[in-house]
């Protein structure tokens, strides 16, 4: 880890006037991806401006019956908050699908959507990244790319994103809200994260110097049929080869509506609204599970250690379907999946 | 560790900042320290205030060794600068025993054979404090999953089940 400086923001306000006056800076909260790659030498700021005592700590409901969650709350609280448990199980879930108790209970709201991969490329500062060192080339493409994308990637990147609380945001359909010079805007969870195309080394639709403030959920939790599914080499604590966020709404045996978004198979959570579309009005049964996630991995690549995950991907679409069809959302102690 | 020679060289030209004073409450006893933006809890405890039972083990937030609680609240210290935690309210496994009774958690490590190196146990006991004071686990099986972010390369797993399961009970 380089030296740096060390600032506090004492308002929001205050915290992009911070960022704007030196480019070389980063905001911290939680701190528990930046310290990491920091020791790593993979981030080197020169200053890093203290967020973590801004009031941005409040989960409030909002006048059309969501939900705004401040971007520092942390993990565990927004996990087992009452209203989240209530109305949005599938989000409390997948946070407690991803890291450690003691790392929920830092990180942040805000600060679990702007993580980086884990691509171990990406970490490892003597060999190439075009995401770390744009134009450098991508290690993982010909490398071992055993955890890498299958969906959405580039020539210059395979890398994935790792967030399991970011798959269940884009399935509900959040909005993040952000502060920048130029005021506030919210942005739609489907359009934060980007795919790398030529530019990997920006993760998302963040324009420089704003700042996340909240996480808005809308009223819809789909709190009766969901599930999510973790797939990974440990049976905790590891990041995702395959997560499946999915949930159902259900008239009889009939789809009304469905939401289906993958982690651990693209640069951004995966959401696709064809293979929605295509549940909507069937018959909630393995052959139309199986039609939906045969098309959401209609153009699915592999590479020289990550095919296994196309076919995993689509056992998991479909045992996650059945799953919230019944009603029986994945257990985040007990890892048996039925 | 070798760098690669395609590597930026990592610079000294950032001036070093003065170290900032801080306060922290640690086992009971308000503590004055000046730490560089730098320092993380970890090695405030361990280097500036000679509190060398939280262990570091990997550094890098992925072992547990260097768990404490933050005002109540158990985090990994290796991964938290010391600076962001100025009034903050520490326990380490220094500070579990009071009037030189051991805890109900140190006792029932100690009853269960929990460890066999003992190296992640300061860190262990404090999760599990953590764990108690949650009150999310029930069952054995709650237990190990939200126990998952300490790690014991003895494989003592069963035993710091059972010593957790056993000081719950008597709290």
């Amino acid at each position: 880890m380089i030296n740096f400086q060390y600032t506090r923001a004492n308002d929001v306000a205050d915290a992009v006037r911070q960022i704007a006056a030196d480019p070389t800076a980063k905001f911290i909260a939680g701190g528990t991806n930046l310290i990491d790659l920091m020791k790593e030498d993979v981030e080197r700021p020169s200053r890093l401006i203290d967020i973590s005592r801004l009031p941005l700590r409040t989960i409030e409901e909002t006048a059309d019956g969501g939900l705004r969650i401040g971007a520092l709350v942390r993990n565990s609280d927004l996990a087992y908050h009452p209203l989240i448990e209530q109305r949005y199980p599938m989000l409390g879930s997948a946070i407690l699908a991803g890291a450690s108790s003691q790392l929920r209970n830092m990180a942040s709201t805000g600060g679990n959507l702007l993580q980086r991969t884990r691509c171990y490329y990406f970490y490892d500062i003597a060999t190439p990244c075009n995401k770390r060192e744009p134009g450098s080339g991508c290690s993982a493409i010909k490398g071992i790319n055993r955890i890498h994308a299958i969906l959405g990637a580039s020539e210059a990147c395979i890398a994935t994103h790792p967030s399991d609380m970011c798959v269940a945001l884009a399935a509900l359909d959040a909005m993040v809200h952000v502060t920048g010079p130029g005021g506030e805007r919210a942005i739609a969870f489907s359009e934060f994260h980007r795919l790398p195309g030529n530019t990997p080394q920006r993760d998302t639709n963040l324009r420089p110097n704003e700042i996340v403030t909240a996480v808005e959920l809308p009223a819809r939790g789909f709190a009766s049929n969901y599930t999510y599914l973790k797939i990974r080499d440990r049976l905790s604590y590891a990041f995702a080869l395959v997560s499946i966020a999915a949930a159902l709404e259900l008239e009889g045996e009939t789809i009304k509506d469905a939401r289906l978004a993958l982690g651990g198979v693209a640069h951004k959570p995966w959401r696709d609204t064809a293979a929605e579309a295509a549940l909507r009005g069937r018959a909630a049964n393995q052959a139309t599970f199986t039609y939906a996630a045969g098309l959401l991995l209609r153009d699915a690549k592999g590479y020289a250690h990550n095919s296994f995950k196309i076919d995993l991907a689509r056992r998991g679409i479909v045992r996650a379907l059945a799953q919230a069809a019944r009603g029986a959302p994945q257990s985040q102690s007990n890892k048996k999946i039925l | 560790m070798p760098r690669s020679s395609t590597a930026q060289p990592i610079t000294d030209t950032i001036p070093v900042p003065e170290k900032t004073p801080m306060v922290l409450n640690v086992n009971g006893v308000e503590m004055q320290l000046k730490v560089a933006p730098w320092t993380t809890l970890l090695d405030a405890l361990r280097d500036h205030l000679d509190l060398t039972g939280t262990k570091k083990g990997c550094d890098h937030g992925q072992c547990g060794a260097c768990t404490v609680l933050v005002d109540g609240r158990r985090i990994n210290s290796c991964l938290t600068l010391a600076v962001m935690t100025d009034g903050a309210k520490v326990i380490t496994i220094e500070g579990l025993a009071t009037n030189g009774a051991l805890h109900a958690l140190q006792q029932a490590f100690i009853d269960h054979d929990a460890f066999q190196c003992g190296y992640c146990t300061p860190g262990q006991i404090c999760s599990a404090a953590g764990l108690i004071a949650e009150g999310k686990a029930k069952s054995a099986e709650e237990i190990r999953e939200l126990m998952s972010g300490n790690i014991c390369r003895c494989g003592a797993y069963p035993h710091i089940v059972a010593a957790i399961q056993q000081a719950m009970g008597q709290s």
